[in-house]
């Protein structure tokens, strides 16, 4: 078997299965966020409260989680129209997805402290 | 990196020859007196379409989002009740918020109907899950819907 023709179990179908789980994991997020948000038609106080598990070390670090799925799905979200639309796209569909997870790492990297300040700042003293 | 994406079958012995025909088959989107009224339509360009349009759109939408909630100013820390109220003071934000409900909620709902005609084999298990998908977003959409233009400050 050529390995070029082989989709499965290379890049094209990890990526292909990635883009389906973050997919799916945002999904769900956002049905219980738009839930929690409706909570601000109740009271002030029970805004907040459900609020403060947001920013427990558990759910903040889930957020940060959160952040890595997300940026994930959209740059290859824009990787997948490339290969879609642009001619040489599913030529270079390999290298494409090589720089989205560069830009990815980088992302994350970058977000790390911002997303996780308020954690690291309470665990460890402003 | 080489061309590795082109396939490099050159089999020079072939399995069929005249007395061993191949097999006709149609272009997968060829519609034949056999396909069904229902799928006549263009509904799954125009599903694969929007997938598209409305992503490109979400990346600014969402990716800000984030960048407003989680990043700046603070990250999580800064929000309340007194921040949203603020936030949505704004017609700007209103909007913003709207619209990426509207946006988020269509392309995942229509990402998880493609999900659940992959995995859901039996006929009834699908029709189900479909409906309990359908039922959960229209509810999301029009109570976020209804958040966004109710919203009260002075609740108390
Ligand atoms: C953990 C990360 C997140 C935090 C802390 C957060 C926070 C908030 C806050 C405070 C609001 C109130 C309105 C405002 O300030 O603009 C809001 C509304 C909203 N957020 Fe998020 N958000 C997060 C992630 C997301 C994601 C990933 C999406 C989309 C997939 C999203 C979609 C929305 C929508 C649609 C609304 C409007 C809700 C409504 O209509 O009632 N949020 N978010
Ligand atoms: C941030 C910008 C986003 C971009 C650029 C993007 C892009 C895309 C694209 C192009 C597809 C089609 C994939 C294909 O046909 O193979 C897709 C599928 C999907 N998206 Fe997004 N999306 C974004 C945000 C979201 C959000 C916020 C959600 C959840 C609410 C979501 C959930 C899904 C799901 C469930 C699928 C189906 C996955 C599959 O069929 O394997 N996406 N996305």
């Amino acid at each position: 078997m050529p390995a070029g023709t082989l989709y499965r179990g290379r890049e094209g179908m990890w990526s292909w299965v990635a883009h389906r789980v973050t997919g799916v994991l945002i999904f769900f997020f956002l049905f219980v966020h738009v839930l929690d948000t409706a909570l601000v038609r109740v009271s002030p106080e029970a805004y907040d409260d459900v609020v403060a598990t947001y920013k427990t070390p558990l759910v903040n670090v889930m957020e940060y989680g959160l952040v890595a799925a997300i940026l994930f799905h959209a740059l290859n979200g824009l990787r997948v129209i490339a290969v879609d639309f642009w001619s040489k796209g599913p030529k270079y569909q390999k290298q494409l997805l090589w720089t989205v997870v560069g830009v990815w790492a980088v992302l994350m990297a970058g977000a790390f402290y911002p997303v996780l300040q308020h954690t690291l700042r309470t665990l460890f003293g402003s | 990196m080489s061309a590795e994406t082109t396939p490099a079958v050159n089999d020079s012995v072939s399995l069929y020859d005249v007395d061993n025909p191949a097999p006709v088959i149609e272009p997968p989107r060829k519609r034949t007196k056999k396909t069904p009224k229902t799928t006549r339509t263009n509904f799954e360009m125009y599903g694969w379409l929007f997938m598209r349009l409305s992503g490109i759109v979400l990346v600014v939408l969402v990716l800000g989002h984030l960048l407003l909630q989680l990043v700046l100013d603070g990250g999580v820390s800064k929000i309340g009740f007194a921040f949203v109220a603020g936030r949505w003071a704004s017609p700007f934000w209103q909007v913003w918020d709207l619209v990426m409900l509207w946006l988020a909620m269509l392309h995942g709902a229509n990402g998880l109907r493609t999900v659940i005609n992959d995995y859901a084999q039996r006929d009834n298990t699908r029709f189900w899950l479909k409906m309990l998908l359908y039922t959960a977003t229209v509810f999301t959409v029009l109570l976020g819907t209804l958040v966004i233009f109710t919203f009260d400050p002075n609740i108390r």
